[in-house]
């Protein structure tokens, strides 16, 4: 076992001596090489990274992260590692999770873990199907979608991931694709260094149970003209030569050909808005069925964290109080002698 | 009136019930005679009874709420079989408690609320105060009401403020029928209510005025005296359940040196250990308030997993819901204690009642082969000890444990002799900080005696390795299908839950020479047991008695004891679960005695009880 007081630099380093188990081709590979490489690139001690997952696929992670790690039941890593990174300020705590782990069963967990600000970064691999029980539809399913479980099609409407986080209010949350590595890169790198929980959805391909479900946007031909990469303080626009753009109106985000309104009248992305609700719109573009996809970092905006806030209550009461003193507590309710 | 005239009757125990609308405050003026009577050195016991509809209409029968306390000159197990002293402040009081008061008991009676609306409600077709039917009884009617308006008007409290003050004047009276130091009372209501002057004012006189009533009127002219309780010596605090529990945690966690993280979300009756744990945020412990029962106990194993002391409180349902994590705890072997303070079920059951039903569900509520600990709680003044018992186990054996208490335990009140903190067990553990094979770290090598696995927390360089939910391989806890492997782990996990049987006392019994029946018995019902105990003994009758902390693993020779015996008689609040567990260990014969009520047992049913056994 090697010694890691020294900073990694190789994404060897980082590799568990466990054999990688996902079907030929799945996208939770180029996502795996992603997470080592950009750890490698850290100025972090692998000691100090924890990875909790749930019950999926994507779940199988932590094991192949020669870090500390957990896999634990269905849904519910965030609470476990909330409990972990309110302990325990001083780790990296990730979360790696899927969409019906994060999105159904552990629903609840998700948008509390956000609502709290705990420093937590949570990667959701969204396919759009359930690959561990083999194919049935998930929340994020389109609907209409058949499938083992569905045969006509699946009725559910579908959660749009980012839409939810924005609206438990997360602190930052950002989307990308496996296929692109250095984009992929990039919103680690910028999860990573925000204070608080951190939420990015990765699309990502189960070439067994819903191949190709994000051809659009991944494709050569259709890529150029379905994705649109959201830059903070940059007017949003996408296609050949930036032909296309978005226009808010009553709170809505709309597609527009940049040439017929101008330039000047294109929304400006501000990730720091204090209000979601533009971000909010932006999720909306792609959603039910289908529509311009729109990348990068929605939200960033800081807020204090849970862990430090309750830091601080400890520290302020025992400044204000003293360190506990047990033998005092115990007499606090007042108290009488018995004479032997 | 010379207050000499006085006739004074010295008991030695007395029971006075406080009963009226659950918005009267009967629980905090039950609360408070207590206090005043520990003060005093009484031994005592108390028994609130709330309703568990958030505000059921006033007048009510469902709406009664009643607190019970009993006070001795001697140590005392219950909180009194039936009350000598029944104060009602309404008629649905008075009929939901009737029934319980001791022949020739006392009533004290708000006679102002006996108005037609009011007996009707409660279903009286003609006044009880007036038609004769208490006859059987010592009825004092007092006119609470009036007597509080009048007594509160130099307050300066206007309106409908005026009549909550009224629970203050019932324990005026009570007061100064039971002699009662006022001190206590006085500086409470100072503490309480002394940001807000008039309502202070209003409570203070009530008070006394409930006080000087009984001094100055003549049909209050007999008092009782219940003389000091010869206690071992010592220092007592007065302690409810849930309240020793809570410290016990905090005195865990500087026992092992650990942090603690105590993670729960609110249920009755478990709810008092989150408000305590939080209230002390500079003994450094994190309280989280989670989402639902799921993610307290996922935060609580998380932090475990990070090298803190995991706590998570719940009721019964709330266990039901931990079941998934609890099993997650047992195979990934980390420390976890988990405290289930019981009520009636299932479901929603009896939310503010008490019930034993819980203990099946402890022993083997979760899926698969997953066994673990369970440590019960005796009584209030046991809870400190045992909550720190139950954490020695889980952090030297690296298992989940199951602490049981009950709503009886957790709510009720007696007198808590201080323990010498300078004497809490070490209970610190060593982190794994090394490998432990040839340069290599095995997160699952055992420890040879105790079957442990080394706990080697995040943060800890060159030990990182991953535990998980799926069947680990013996040693490198890598995750493994095979067969023969899932049946090793099976049974070593078994084997170190059942070794904790060697680090465990025995059990004593508490035998009378030639006795042939043995009463044996678990958790909250220690006191009726033992009371209904005495009281054979004191008919000349011979009897064994046992009561279990360690429900699994059983103490080592508790099957010899249960064998010894021709009868062995177990009375429990379920339908028979240590019964059961009994019967299945041991092959013996036990007989069961079970209630089912909500309510704890009587020392009186456990001892009619234990005389149709001793004579069938």
């Amino acid at each position: 076992m090697t010694d890691t007081t020294a900073t990694e630099h190789s994404r060897q380093d980082w590799q568990s001596d466990q054999e990688v188990r996902w079907c030929p081709g799945c996208g939770d590979y180029t996502i795996l090489a992603a997470v080592q490489n950009f750890m490698a690139d850290l100025d972090v001690k692998r000691e100090e990274v924890v990875f909790v997952s749930g019950i999926g696929c994507a779940s199988r992670f932590p094991y192949y992260m020669n870090t500390y790690g957990m896999h634990s039941i269905h849904g519910r890593a965030p609470a476990i590692a909330s409990g972990l990174a309110v302990a325990r300020p001083d780790l990296s705590v990730w979360v790696v999770t899927g969409d019906g782990d994060a999105l159904s069963i552990g629903g609840n967990h998700l948008i509390h873990t956000l609502r709290r600000n705990i420093n937590i970064k949570i990667l959701l691999f969204n396919n759009q199907i359930y690959g561990l029980t083999k194919g049935q539809y998930s929340p994020t399913s389109e609907q209409g979608k058949k499938t083992t479980s569905s045969p006509w099609g699946s009725i559910d409407f579908p959660f749009n991931p980012v839409s939810l986080a924005l609206g438990a209010e997360a602190t930052f949350v950002a989307r990308t694709v496996d296929m692109d590595r250095a984009h992929t890169q990039d919103m680690l790198q910028q999860a990573y260094e925000h204070k608080g929980s951190a939420f990015v959805e990765i699309y990502q391909n189960c070439n067994v149970f819903n191949d190709k479900a994000f051809i659009k946007l991944t494709g050569r031909d259709e890529r150029e003209i379905n994705r649109i990469d959201l830059e903070h303080g940059k007017p949003v626009v996408f296609g050949p030569d930036d032909q296309w753009g978005v226009v808010m109106e009553g709170g809505t985000a709309r597609v527009v050909d940049v040439s017929a309104v101008g330039i000047d009248k294109i929304h400006v992305h501000d990730a720091t808005a204090d209000s979601p609700a533009a971000a909010f719109a932006l999720s909306r573009l792609n959603h039910n069925p289908v529509g311009p996809t729109p990348v990068g970092v929605f939200r960033r905006r800081p807020r204090t964290t849970y862990e430090t806030t309750l830091q601080q209550q400890i520290h302020d009461s025992q400044a204000s109080r003293g360190p506990g003193d047990l033998a005092r507590l115990i007499a606090s309710t007042g108290t009488w002698d018995v004479k032997g | 009136m010379d207050p000499t005239d006085n006739q004074v009757e010295t008991v030695h125990t007395a029971a006075i019930r406080f009963a009226g609308d659950s918005g009267d405050g009967m629980q905090v003026v039950g609360a408070r005679f207590t206090d005043a009577s520990a003060i005093f050195g009484n031994d005592l016991s108390t028994f609130p009874n709330f309703p568990a509809e958030i505000r059921a209409p006033a007048g009510t029968l469902p709406g009664v709420s009643s607190f019970q306390v009993h006070i001795a000159d001697r140590d005392i197990l219950t909180p009194g079989d039936q009350p000598d002293v029944l104060v009602v402040m309404n008629p649905a009081a008075l009929k939901a408690n009737l029934s319980d008061l001791a022949p020739a008991g006392t009533i004290v009676a708000n006679s102002d609320a006996f108005i037609d609306r009011n007996l009707e409600k409660a279903g009286y077709d003609t006044n009880p105060l007036e038609d004769g039917s208490l006859d059987a009884y010592r009825l004092l009617s007092v006119p609470m009401e009036e007597l509080t308006k009048t007594a509160v008007e130099k307050s300066g409290l206007k309106g409908r403020g005026v009549l909550r003050s009224k629970n203050f004047f019932a324990l005026g009276l009570m007061a100064w029928m039971f002699n009662r130091p006022l001190d206590p009372t006085l500086e409470w209501i100072d503490k309480k209510f002394g940001r807000d002057e008039e309502v202070r004012a209003a409570n203070e006189m009530a008070f006394r005025a409930g006080y000087h009533l009984g001094e100055t009127t003549e049909m209050f002219r007999h008092t009782y005296a219940v003389q000091p309780a010869k206690l071992p010596a010592g220092t007592y605090t007065n302690v409810t359940g849930n309240q020793a529990l809570a410290w016990g945690i905090i005195a865990a966690g500087q026992a092992a040196r650990l942090p603690v993280m105590y993670a729960s979300y609110p249920i009755t009756p478990a709810s008092d250990i989150l408000h305590e744990l939080a209230r002390h945020r500079n003994f450094g412990v994190r309280t989280l308030q989670a989402e639902d029962e799921i993610a307290a106990v996922g935060a609580a194993l998380g932090a475990s997993f990070g090298g803190h002391l995991g706590v998570t409180g719940t009721s019964g349902p709330g266990v039901a819901l931990k079941s998934e994590t609890i099993s997650l705890g047992v195979m990934m072997e980390l420390p976890l204690l988990v405290i289930d303070v019981q009520r009636g079920g299932p479901s929603t059951g009896l939310p503010t009642k008490t019930e034993q039903a819980d203990l099946l569900m402890a022993m083997h509520g979760r899926h698969g082969e997953a066994p673990l600990p369970i440590v019960a709680i005796a009584s209030p003044s046991d809870a400190f000890e045992t909550t720190i018992e139950a954490v020695r186990l889980a952090l030297k054996y690296m298992t989940p444990v199951m602490l049981m208490s009950d709503g009886y335990i957790g709510t009720s009140a007696e007198p808590w002799r201080l323990p010498d903190l300078e004497q809490l067990p070490d209970i610190s553990v060593r982190f794994a900080t090394e490998t432990n094979a040839n340069g290599e770290f095995l997160p699952y090598l055992r420890d040879e005696k105790t079957l442990a696995r080394p706990w080697a927390v995040p943060g800890t360089a060159g030990l990182e390795h991953r535990i998980g939910g799926l069947e680990k391989e013996d040693g490198t806890g890598n995750v493994s299908y095979n067969p023969a492997n899932h049946e090793k782990m099976t049974m070593l996990r078994e084997q170190k839950i059942a070794r904790i049987a060697d680090d465990i006392p025995e059990i004593v019994v508490d035998s009378d020479e030639g006795a042939d029946v043995l009463v044996i018995g678990w958790g909250s019902c220690y006191g009726a047991i033992l009371a209904g105990v005495r009281r054979v003994r004191g008919r000349g009758m011979k009897v064994a008695r046992v009561h279990l902390r360690y429900l699994n693993p059983f103490p080592k020779n508790l099957g010899e004891i249960v064998s010894g015996y021709r009868k062995v008689l177990v009375p429990e609040l379920n339908r028979g679960h240590l019964w059961r567990m009994l019967r299945a260990d041991f092959l013996v014969d036990a007989i069961r005695y079970s209630k089912v009520q909500g309510q704890p047992f009587k020392a009186s049913e456990i001892e009619a009880k234990l005389m149709e056994t001793i004579e069938s």
